[in-house]
């Protein structure tokens, strides 16, 4: 777990506590994807996806092509200048909670497109929480991407509707 | 009887039009007028070589010489099984050429991506716009004077 | 009624627009706008070398990659004239296959899917994998390989490649025989790709079709027997015809494509000739090798690095071509001996290396859309002048406004699926 700072909700708060942690549990174990495939990635994706590679034994196998009923946007491939509004669009449309992968090095850095077409990197439109390298990365490269999202979904502080709201 | 090869039919049948013609690694090459363009596509197409599929179209730029851009054309006939090269050159100050879009129907997108990437007007297309890049880029991406990394970013980029 | 399949496709073609003027289901008229994965291939391939920029091809279309290696690469053998050993020329037809195969079942699979039968769709990878797991060993990477070199290939066929192919071989042919029992007579399938998205043979070849697509319509064109490149003349296969010219036929095609493909495989694993020298894995580490290079000449065996095993020196002849000038020269001789670190600097350094002479050339291969052919222009520098690509999917994907016209929604995505899109490809 280097790297990954364990965020502590305020002390003398156990029922929230508690409460967070359960909701972070049910979270991390229900994710439904929104594949938002371009490129080549797609492939290693599809590889991961299915028998020999499984993503549903971590509960993140159903997909859901629509943002509103997805939380998770997983970005695949390369994005291009033409395509950037489209994800941005896609991005806003979902609700939250909502957290972004940027799967393979096109949608991390824009890999080796560097010219007038390509975005470099897709943290410069949408935030971003898990950078999964590779060109493409191999599926157990992608669960374990998936994994560190678990844990982070599992220890950030959970937004639930009759907390306080912050800005 | 000698079958007459088809550049030696293209001679024939087009003297003023054809300027030049080699044959270099198996391929047969040969440069004609850009005014001649439709008559010899149509004949090409039609008999006697039967060249039924235009197999691409591209531009090459040369931004030294004069004239600048030259156009490749290469057709396919399937009953022959042969291929050919056709080039013909135009220069920056009339960039413009006859449509094929009327004999080849795949012309239609490939004239359009010549137009979006080099800048080319092809008269007589149905509807001659940007293929790739999006409304609003400026600039032929593909032509020499164009930086590769000069971005155009249609939304405001973060960093 | 306008309404909009938007770039973010539910399916596993991502980046296509399909914008539709609808009457109740039916379509009236449509466009398809293209360009969202245009990542500026041509344009990148002026900047960088022809070696360089061998990666840059592996990720046109995508789920084939070492076709498009080959045809690259084949192309620019043709303007430098280089010749390729026979064992080379074996092992880069049953790469080619094995991609040509993996190919197919991505599209029929995403096809499939995407009309409900998500099974067929679970099996074909399954059966991916297989094959992925036989170019996995052998060129050390899954999908982008970058194995096919100018001059032959990167390495030679590792020890256990017969016993593993013949696993992926057996396992491809199993889920075919499934698919074959799950979806040739199955009524829904049928009733959504039987006669729709149909095409007359005159209109295929005035798009420029070729490949699976113009074969569903009767016209037999293959580029493997028009124009045979590699030892594809001396091996016995055949061309599978449909009549239609709907999507049955193109899935038809496919499905029986990859049966030959696979008695390809076969004969190309029987009649390659044998490797010339006995496998070398002892001999002294690559840093003992270096340190006696440094007092005088090593004359021993030296064994490599495993990530390198496949590229020895003994191998080079089996693998890559004898001419110098366009092959990077073996490690051993790189880093033992002075001549070969001076060859190996002057291949990579900028300016020399790979000069190919003054000219243009095109060669086209049968990728696994159709005729996939490169046109390179070269001015006798180390990078292309001009580097286009004949994509088959962009003028198969042209027709696509014409094919949907008159039909309903639901017969989009067959129709688009049957075509195999490939953005990679289609957009550069």
């Amino acid at each position: 777990m280097t790297g990954l700072k364990k965020k502590r909700p305020p002390a003398g708060q156990f029922m929230t506590t508690q409460f967070n942690s359960l909701l972070g549990w049910a979270r991390k174990y229900s994710l439904f994807h929104y594949p938002f495939v371009t490129a080549c990635c797609g492939m290693e994706y599809m590889s991961a996806a299915c028998a020999h590679f499984d993503i549903d034994r971590f509960g993140a196998g159903w997909t859901r092509f629509s943002p509103r009923q997805s939380d998770m946007l997983l970005v695949v491939g390369t994005i291009t200048h033409k395509e950037a509004p489209v994800l941005r669009t896609v991005y806003e449309q979902m609700t939250e909670p909502k957290w972004v992968i940027a799967f393979g090095t096109c949608a991390v850095s824009g890999g080796i497109y560097d010219n007038y077409a390509v975005v470099q990197g897709i943290d410069q439109i949408i935030p971003v929480d898990v950078y999964i390298p590779g060109c493409p990365p191999r599926p157990e490269t992608v669960l374990d991407g998936l994994l560190k999202l678990q844990e982070k979904i599992q220890h950030q502080d959970q937004d639930w509707r009759w907390k306080k709201k912050r800005s | 009887m000698e079958e007459k090869t088809i550049v030696e039919r293209l001679r024939e049948e087009f003297p003023a039009g054809v300027r030049e013609s080699w044959t270099s690694l198996g391929d047969d090459v040969v440069i004609i007028d850009k005014g001649m363009l439709l008559p010899i596509a149509t004949f090409l197409r039609d008999s006697p070589g039967e060249f039924r599929m235009l197999l691409d179209l591209t531009c090459v730029d040369y931004p030294g010489q004069e004239p600048r851009f030259e156009m490749v054309y290469h057709f396919f006939s399937l009953s022959r099984n042969r291929r050919l090269r056709i080039k013909t050159q135009i220069s920056e100050s009339d960039l413009r050429l006859a449509s094929l879009t009327a004999l080849w129907k795949n012309a239609d997108w490939l004239e359009r991506e010549v137009y979006d990437l080099f800048g080319v007007h092809f008269d007589g297309h149905p509807d001659l716009r940007r293929l790739f890049m999006y409304d609003g880029f400026e600039g032929h991406p593909l032509r020499k004077d164009y930086p590769l990394r000069r971005r155009q970013p249609l939304i405001r980029l973060k960093e | 009624m306008l309404l909009n399949m938007g770039p973010s496709h539910p399916a596993m073609h991502g980046t296509i627009r399909v914008m539709l003027e609808l009457d109740g289901e039916r379509i009236v008229n449509s466009e398809v706008e293209v360009g969202y994965l245009h990542r500026g291939f041509e344009k990148t391939c002026e900047y960088r070398t022809y070696f360089n920029l061998l990666p840059y091809t592996d990720r046109l279309n995508y789920v084939s990659p070492l076709i498009n290696n080959l045809g690259y690469v084949m192309t620019l053998e043709k303007l430098i004239g280089v010749e390729v050993p026979e064992r080379a020329q074996h092992i880069r037809v049953l790469m080619s296959e094995l991609s040509r195969i993996s190919d197919h079942l991505t599209c029929l699979a995403a096809m499939a899917m995407e009309c409900g039968a998500f099974t067929a769709f679970l099996y074909k990878m399954k059966a991916r994998e297989f094959l992925w797991d036989v170019i996995e060993q052998t060129t050390g990477a899954r999908m982008t390989t970058s194995y096919i070199r100018i001059g032959g290939v990167r390495a030679d066929l590792h020890p256990g490649f017969d016993a593993v192919l013949k696993k992926a071989i057996d396992e491809t042919r199993l889920v075919l025989k499934d698919v074959h029992g799950l979806l040739d007579k199955n009524k829904i399938f049928l009733n959504r790709t039987r006669d729709v998205g149909v095409i007359s043979r005159e209109d295929a070849v005035a798009f420029g079709w070729t490949g699976p697509c113009l074969r569903s319509t009767g016209i037999s064109y293959d580029v493997r027997k028009a124009h045979p490149y590699l030892v594809y003349d001396q091996l016995k296969w055949e061309v599978p015809l449909g009549d239609r010219g709907d999507n049955f036929d193109r899935y038809l095609v496919r499905m029986k494509e990859m049966e030959q493909s696979l008695r390809i495989i076969e004969q190309a694993a029987f009649r390659i000739p044998k490797s010339s020298p006995a496998f070398v894995a002892a001999g002294m580490s690559p840093s003992q090798a270096i340190k006696e290079s440094r007092l005088q000449r090593v004359r021993k065996a030296i064994a490599l690095s495993p990530n390198l095993e496949g590229s020895e020196e003994t191998r080079y002849p089996d693998i890559l071509a004898s001419d110098k000038s366009f092959v990077v020269p073996p490690k051993e001789e790189t880093y033992t001996t002075i001549e070969g670190l001076i060859n190996h600097f002057k291949f990579f350094m900028r300016g020399h290396g790979l000069r190919p002479p003054k000219g243009e050339v095109y060669f086209a291969v049968e990728g696994g859309n159709g005729e996939l052919g490169f046109y390179i222009v070269s001015d006798g520098t180390d990078r292309p002048y001009r580097l286009h690509l004949r994509a088959p999917c962009f003028h198969i994907v042209s027709a696509l406004e014409q094919l949907i016209r008159g039909r309903y929604v639901a017969d989009v995505i067959p129709t688009f699926g049957s075509m195999n899109m490939i953005g990679g490809e289609l957009d550069r």
